[in-house]
């Protein structure tokens, strides 16, 4: 399973006839088992590039591959949730092939099953991103898009669902693209970091980490953070 | 319900009083209009007539309840419906009630069926406005989380876009159920040999007044329980997912 990306552009045009560039050329590919991670500057394009990666959006040029069976986990920005359905069925929905032993280790693994008959309505944001998580592994996926899943959160709770997030994935035979714009997120979960320009969004920068996840320490962190904050690169 | 006791307290003392003032010939006391009611019930008339004319309303409603929710939902989300749709909404909503019953009645015969239909026209535009706003205020990132998670059509439509649109189905419901109700006495007065619509009618031509309340009253009893009874606990059950207003 593999996913070939070669977006050659994409624009829109706002409510006043004006045009605007969001993605410049974006060409990578992402194999299964492999972690890509999105770095760039917030307002770059980085959720439009995560739409039309998902198929939500075919407005672009140029090209997305993805094998057509891929089943698709996705974590947006704001957890949307139904808020007229439970906690559980809010999953179940998504997820109707997913049986209750592999629901209540999830929910055992992201802290739910208390909440398991509460309404979204009634969770607090770091809660809510929680059930958004659990829905999005609970469809076993092939593809697993998450667009900045620990934004607004406080640094413990992000701290975390980081590591949680880490554990699901490990594992798991899954591409997983992860957008955000915080360097802890991308040096713990990714394998391969791409950096973004400012809008028009285009890929500056690839770094792979060859260290696995789970080998990464303390020392590997700082590195890694020091090397893709050295001057200059980012602007390449 | 202490609450509710008063204000129907409140009604009764504020007829009475009335019907001292304006004298028993205009505005009869509570007890002579009873008399009346009880004697209508006795002779099984009363129910007879709110019994045709609460089939009517039902058979109305539903239809217009159907039609014009399927239709406001189809102009609220294809722009090429909404631009075929509009000038006929526009006509509908505007034409009085009275010359669609007299042209149904003049076009299909002194029926059941055009007295029906005449009533089911009349609604059918509210619920095709109400329906269309609220297909148009559908919250399109919930649409984007179920083509994401590839949920099947009918699953997407029962547990994300049906319940948005509850809240417009239940206003278009409430408000089409007073609307019904009040076009359906004058289709009955103009050509049905029966219904509350016919009875008070009669009353009118006959200076009744008694018998006009009795049969005004007694359809505001039942509208009043319907409401009570079926509308407002389906509502309370439909929107128990929202926090309660503190």
């Amino acid at each position: 399973m593999q996913l070939d990306v070669d977006i050659a552009g994409k624009a829109f045009t706002n409510a006043a006839g004006e045009r605007h560039d969001v993605l410049a050329r974006v060409n990578f590919s992402l194999h299964a088992g492999e972690v890509g991670v999105f770095v760039g500057p917030s307002g770059c394009g980085k959720s439009t590039m995560l739409r039309i990666l998902a198929g939500l959006d075919r407005d672009f040029q140029g090209q997305v591959s993805r094998p057509s069976q891929a089943r698709i986990g996705m974590v947006f920005q704001e957890p949307r949730l139904l808020p007229w359905r439970s906690v559980e069925d809010n999953v179940r929905l998504a997820a109707p092939l997913a049986d209750e032993a592999k629901l209540k280790a999830l929910f055992v693994e992201l802290e739910l099953q208390a909440h398991r008959s509460h309404f979204p309505g009634e969770l607090s944001l770091g809660l809510a991103r929680r059930v958004a998580l659990a829905r999005a592994f609970a469809v076993d996926p092939d593809f697993l898009i998450l667009d900045e899943p620990l934004a607004s959160l406080d640094h413990a709770l992000a701290a975390r669902l980081r590591e949680q997030i880490a554990d699901l994935v490990t594992g798991r035979p899954v591409m997983t693209l992860l957008v955000t714009h915080d360097l802890d997120d991308a040096v713990r979960l990714g394998d391969r970091l791409f950096l973004l320009s400012p809008r028009p969004a285009r890929i500056v920068r690839e770094v792979r980490i060859s260290t696995p996840r789970t080998a990464r320490s303390k020392a590997d962190f700082d590195r890694i953070k020091a090397d893709l904050a050295r001057p200059g690169i980012a602007e390449r | 319900m202490p609450l509710r006791l008063l204000s129907f307290a409140v009604f009764l003392a504020t007829w009475w009083i009335g019907s001292l003032i304006l004298g028993d010939a205009k505005l009869p006391a509570p007890p002579a209009v009873l008399a009346v009611a009880t004697a209508e019930a006795k002779s099984g008339a009363l129910f007879l007539h709110l019994g045709a004319t609460l089939a009517r309303v039902t058979l109305a409603f539903v239809l217009a309840m159907t039609l014009g929710s399927a239709l406001g939902y189809l102009m609220g989300r294809v722009r090429l419906a909404d631009r075929l749709g509009d000038p006929w909404l526009i006509l509908l909503l505007n034409l009085p009630a009275l010359v669609v019953i007299v042209l149904a009645y003049i076009w299909a015969g002194l029926t059941e069926v055009a007295a029906i239909a005449a009533i089911a026209i009349n609604k059918l535009p509210t619920a095709v406005v109400t329906l269309r706003e609220g297909a148009r205020a559908l919250d399109p990132a919930l649409d984007e989380m179920a083509v994401a998670f590839a949920m099947p059509r009918a699953r997407a439509f029962r547990h994300v876009v049906l319940p948005q649109l509850v809240p417009y189905i239940a206003a278009a419901a409430r408000s089409g159920l007073s609307l019904v109700w009040k076009i359906v006495l004058v289709a009955e007065l103009l050509g049905r040999p029966n219904g509350v619509g016919f009875e008070i009618g009669v009353a009118f031509q006959l200076f009744d007044i008694p018998r006009l309340l009795t049969y005004s009253l007694s359809f505001a009893a039942v509208v009043l329980l319907i409401e009570t009874a079926l509308v407002q606990p389906f509502e309370l059950r439909l929107s128990r997912w929202r926090l309660r207003a503190a």
